[in-house]
């Protein structure tokens, strides 16, 4: 599903935010990318999203090679992937149902089939009787609900979820991984970039921890490593 | 496309404009203001070339014959000239007329006054060609080659005339080009910053679409329409003003001076909205797509 091979990224003529990563990711996995600030984790994700180009090395996902992907196919790419972010960043002057349907919009879905997936992702994330409020009624767990919906909306075979428990309590975080671990369970490949050691630990899933840009370990059933 | 992405592009069109409001209205103004002046010029200059060109046909040359020439030579002559591409029209006038013509000019319903001359035509002489020429600048060019012909005596012109009318009608033309010139670039400009303000203010939601996997026209959509509502907007305002305003005016000038309606008349604005109408149009939306365009371009590097 992912494939990172010999991948390398640098900005400028220091050290590079990403050296020599190698990376597989099976379809339907759920894996935590741990590391400090500074350690390449949100590179990975921004190349994985082709917001970046590799300076090096092959990276594939879901069969698309992304090093040689011209820039006229890549909205189409990203339609693979349902992105989750710390922030969360909904609109602020639209509700919850036009928030997660501006995901179907964009990508020229029809109004019947907006009209019937919006209700069932909101449904599957417990935000049903939510639809009418706007991001600034909503407490930061049910914001990072809305965009958890608005990332599943398109039915993507990835999720990336870029700290997507930062902001939140520990008990709002738990609510956010469970449901991560849902959408998981029904065959979604998940990748969460994290340095929250308490939602890591208790999971037990595959964690890759990363430091100054290498991987330093890859482990099944992994906890959190102080790199 | 699907209707409701077309529809989802028009509203969000109308909502950038709205949400910009201050900045739309002026780049509204501009434009109006730009296409406005254009309307004034265009009317001007198309007047002022239907004008001349009925001036022209009323500035003939006249050409006169050495004393004696034969008849069939007199003849051979017009049809010489008449054979000229840049002649309009050719009278032919004897000696006789001229002097008819002369006497009813000076003499006027004193008649008595021109008895003196009842058997003995001090015209008699002056048989010639009246020429109307179809382009007044090639005025010199026949007036050499009549005078070159074997049998004319003397060539008439008014090449002052000619020479005025063509001159007014370069300098408008000039003048004009270059103001519209520069509005149209001001407009243009304002019009990309409208657009630029609207691309700053939606930022997070643009980010928002190319994450979740917008085409870049999909994301560019909205703001092209921007441009070109701006522009179609203050091109139709002021077109529609200047029509009545148009017409006003010439009715406003052939009454007040009423020397000028005997031997002036205005286009009519119907007449001048087939060409003026179009070309407003399409460059208040030309000019709000290009403004658009260019900061699109720029800005939304998507």
């Amino acid at each position: 599903m992912i494939d990172l091979v010999d991948v390398t990224k640098s900005y400028g003529e220091g050290k590079p935010a990403l050296s020599h990563a190698n990376l597989h990711i099976d379809k339907g996995e759920f894996v935590f990318v741990v590391g400090s600030s500074g350690s390449g984790k949100s590179t990975l994700i921004k190349l994985l999203l082709k917001e970046l180009n590799a300076t090096s090395g092959n990276i594939t996902v879901s069969g698309e090679r992304l090093e040689v992907m011209r820039h006229r196919r890549v909205a189409k790419y990203r339609r693979k992937l349902g992105v989750v972010f710390q922030d969360f960043r909904l609109l602020k002057d639209r509700n919850v149902y036009e928030n997660v349907a501006f995901a179907q919009r964009v990508i020229g879905r029809p109004g019947s089939a907006i009209r019937r997936m919006v209700p069932e992702v909101l449904k599957e994330v417990g935000l049903s009787n939510k639809m009418k409020s706007l991001p600034d009624e909503l407490s930061g767990g049910e914001q990072q609900r809305v965009a958890i919906a608005r990332a599943l909306v398109n039915r993507p075979d990835i999720i990336l979820a870029d700290e997507p428990t930062g902001n939140l309590d520990p008990q709002t975080s738990d609510e956010i991984m469970a449901i991560l671990e849902r959408i998981n369970n029904r065959g979604t490949t998940v990748l969460v970039v994290t340095h929250n050691k308490d939602i890591v630990n208790a999971m037990r899933k595959r964690v890759v921890t990363m430091k100054d840009g290498v991987i330093v370990s890859d482990e099944k059933e992994g906890v959190y490593h102080e790199a | 496309m699907r209707p409701s992405t077309i529809w989802y592009i028009l509203r969000q069109g109308f909502k950038n404009i709205r949400r910009n409001w201050m900045f739309s209205v002026a780049s509204v103004l501009t434009m109006a203001a730009c296409i406005f002046l254009f309307s004034i010029f265009y009317a001007i200059t198309t007047n002022v070339n239907y004008i001349t060109r009925k001036a022209e046909e009323k500035v003939p040359i006249t050409v006169f014959f050495d004393e004696g020439l034969s008849e069939e030579r007199m003849q051979e002559i017009g049809e010489l000239i008449e054979a000229r591409p840049e002649v309009e029209s050719i009278v032919f006038e004897s000696g006789d007329e001229a002097w008819e013509k002369f006497k009813e000019t000076y003499f006027g319903d004193d008649s008595e006054a021109a008895d003196g001359f009842r058997d003995d035509n001090p015209l008699v002489n002056s048989s010639n060609y009246q020429v109307s020429l179809n382009n007044l600048e090639k005025q010199p060019e026949l007036v050499a080659y009549i005078e070159s012909l074997e049998g004319v005596r003397n060539v008439n012109q008014a090449e002052q005339a000619a020479e005025t009318l063509d001159s007014v009608r370069s300098v408008i033309y000039y003048v004009s080009l270059v103001i519209i010139v520069i509005l149209l670039l001001i407009s243009a400009f304002l019009i990309s910053n409208t657009v630029s303000v609207g691309i700053t203010v939606r930022s997070e939601e643009i980010g928002i679409m190319k994450y979740i996997g917008a085409t870049d026209s999909f994301v560019r959509a909205p703001f092209f329409l921007e441009g070109v509502i701006l522009g179609a907007i203050g091109a139709a305002i002021p077109l529609g003003a200047f029509y009545f305003i148009y017409n006003e005016v010439a009715g406003y000038i052939l009454r007040t001076y009423n020397v000028l309606s005997l031997s002036v008349d205005f286009i009519p604005a119907p007449v001048i909205y087939r060409t003026l109408g179009p070309i407003g149009l399409a460059l208040g939306i030309g000019v709000g797509l290009i403004g658009s365009l260019t900061t699109v371009r720029k800005h939304l590097r998507v």
